[in-house]
């Protein structure tokens, strides 16, 4: 029991930090039909940008402000270094590619994800870098459930988690430029001719999706230490998954994707071997996708008349 | 009066469509010859069309399938780019400018083939319709701010009373339906209330009595002068009704080929007889 609920924990985890990648993947293909590959890094990016913060702080051990506004501000930066980035790759990297080929952006994704790897690697040599969390937060701190304690930090992690994915649906669902963003990912055309400026709803959309990621960049940071410069390969990739599995384009789809791919990979882990992990993460996918094309909450593509 | 919208020589052609003219076919015995150099000719969808329409004026466009109407709603929303000619809103070229644009200076349309978000509620279609009229503030949006949230609830009773317009059919529980859920008619009314929503002066309808039956376009008809006299909207409308096009129109308006080939009352133009060929083929006029 306690194994377990440990194990669901760390699923819960992972599949928060997957959720909230996977919502930038799916935003951007909904809107553009584009599978914006250069998204590990946009997350990858946040890390670091965390990472600077912190370090410029005093770095996790001598902290020159208090823990909780460290945190904050690590989150902060991390937004705004990954939200830039993302609008600078809508900018130069699809936007001169919108009216071409549909395979034609999605090489520039997949050379934008190798440039950004390799500026990475430049800025920030291929040593891997530690936020050392346990000294800005020690493991013993915590909430106990049941037989178990949930350090602080995953607690942090999962609540902010949690709390982003009901801020973001509220605003899609609620505001205007989400029904702004609704209305272009359906019929990018028609919402022209409603009056709706698509170039802004297409980098308000990146803007908010690369956000996202760049938090989720910050949350491995603070759950599992270690950050690199190809770190957003397989995050990335895995996100992709999730989001594929809930139905690509739909939100509530990459939310639940995100925790299925972490509680599967948790539960692989705990129960069977991590040598196993991405065999049953990709396993799930091909499952998924043979039962249920369009994910588990996509919808079918509508076929016009 | 000053016209609201006036054409000025407006062509436009696609490359694909070309029509073979002046073709010589010879058919001997058991051969056949061809001449080697036919005439291709680029066919205009719209060659050289004039149009104005002034404040307050319902005109209706009419012709075969075809005939470039729609071609013609595609060209004024800047969907298409015009090859020559040009199109004047309140006397000021609006070629080149994006849709969002020339919806924003008041031209809002509804689309022959239905192009409702039908991802989103009967009322969401008419609110996200409202986008264009302020700016955006995404943070405030993001966060709900009291002025975002003040801003969303004066949209919602903009979009309440558009739906009002038709009467009891979009009102009440129908707001929180899904568009796909609506009748056909129901689409083709709310694809109004959408386009009203963008605070238009110029609405073009592309046939907006499609698919309904009588007594739907009964209803219709007497909508569209209603959208004149109440709302103050000038009407272009594409349309193959010929009942509604005499209820509503002050003026028609008809193309075959792309050509105007009549314009004046509905009396006049459903009398022209190249109107008659256009629509019966040539010597129908001679055999009535």
């Amino acid at each position: 029991m306690e194994f377990f609920l440990q194990q669901t924990v760390n699923g819960l985890t992972l599949g928060s930090v997957y959720a909230l990648i996977a919502l930038g993947y799916s935003m951007v293909y909904g809107i553009l039909k584009l599978l914006n590959f250069a998204h590990g890094e946009v997350y990858m990016f946040g890390a670091f940008a965390g990472y600077g913060v912190l370090t410029i702080l005093g770095g996790s051990s001598a902290l020159v402000v208090p823990v909780w506004l460290a945190i904050m501000l690590m989150f902060g930066a991390a937004m705004i270094v990954s939200a830039a980035i993302g609008v600078a790759l809508e900018r130069f990297a699809y936007r001169p590619l919108r009216n071409s080929t549909r395979i034609a952006p999605l090489i520039s994704a997949i050379g934008a994800s190798f440039f950004l790897q390799a500026a990475a690697l430049l800025m920030f040599t291929a040593n891997s870098r530690s936020y050392n969390t346990p000294s800005l937060i020690a493991i013993e701190t915590g909430i106990p459930l049941g037989p178990i304690r949930v350090w602080m930090v995953r607690v942090l992690v999962i609540v902010t988690a949690f709390v982003l994915m009901i801020l973001l649906t509220l605003w899609v669902n609620r505001s205007r430029t989400g029904k702004a963003v609704r209305a272009v990912s359906f019929d990018r055309e028609a919402a022209a001719m409603m009056g709706i400026d698509v170039d802004k709803v297409i980098v308000v959309t990146f803007l908010i999706g690369s956000a996202l990621a760049g938090i989720g960049g910050v949350m491995v940071g603070l759950v599992f230490g270690r950050i690199f410069h190809l770190m957003g390969f397989v995050a990335g990739l895995k996100a992709f998954t999730a989001a594929v599995v809930g139905g690509i384009g739909s939100i509530p789809g990459a939310m639940l994707g995100g925790l299925l791919i972490g509680f599967a990979e948790a539960y692989t882990t705990g129960y069977i071997s991590s040598t196993f992990q991405n065999l049953i993460v990709f396993g799930l996918l091909i499952v998924v996708l043979l039962v249920r094309p369009s994910g588990l909450l996509g919808r079918p593509e509508l076929v016009k008349v | 009066m000053k016209p609201i919208l006036e054409l000025r020589g407006l062509s436009k052609s696609f490359g694909g469509l070309k029509v073979i003219e002046d073709l010589d076919l010879v058919v001997g015995a058991g051969q056949i010859v061809h001449d080697d150099d036919p005439v291709v000719s680029q066919k205009d969808v719209v060659d050289d069309l004039d149009l104005s329409i002034s404040p307050g004026e319902i005109v209706s466009v009419i012709g075969p399938n075809g005939a470039g109407k729609t071609t013609l709603f595609n060209l004024i929303t800047g969907i298409y780019e015009p090859d020559r000619g040009d199109i004047l809103m309140d006397g000021r070229s609006i070629v080149g400018l994006s849709p969002e644009q020339i919806a924003n200076l008041g031209v809002a349309r509804t689309f022959q083939t239905l192009r409702l978000f039908l991802n989103m509620t009967v009322k969401e279609n008419v609110m996200a319709a409202a986008y264009g009229d302020s700016q955006a503030r995404i943070w405030q949006s993001v966060f709900r701010t009291p002025a975002a949230r003040r801003e969303e609830r004066q949209i919602a009773e903009m979009a309440e009373r558009k739906l009002a317009f038709f009467g009891k059919r979009l009102m009440g529980y129908r707001w929180d339906q899904p568009a796909y859920s609506l009748s056909y008619a129901n689409r083709r009314r709310l694809e109004i209330a959408r386009a009203m929503a963008t605070n238009p002066r110029l609405l073009m309808l592309d046939e907006p009595a499609a698919g309904m039956n009588p007594a739907e376009t009964h209803e219709i008809t007497e909508l569209i002068g209603e959208l004149r006299d109440e709302v103050g909207f000038s009407i272009l409308v594409i349309e193959h009704d010929m009942h509604v096009v005499e209820g509503i129109s002050d003026r028609v308006i008809a193309l075959d080929h792309g050509v105007k080939i009549a314009e004046g009352s509905f009396e006049d133009v459903a009398t022209s007889p190249q109107v008659i060929e256009a629509y019966l083929g040539y010597g129908a006029a001679d055999r009535k």
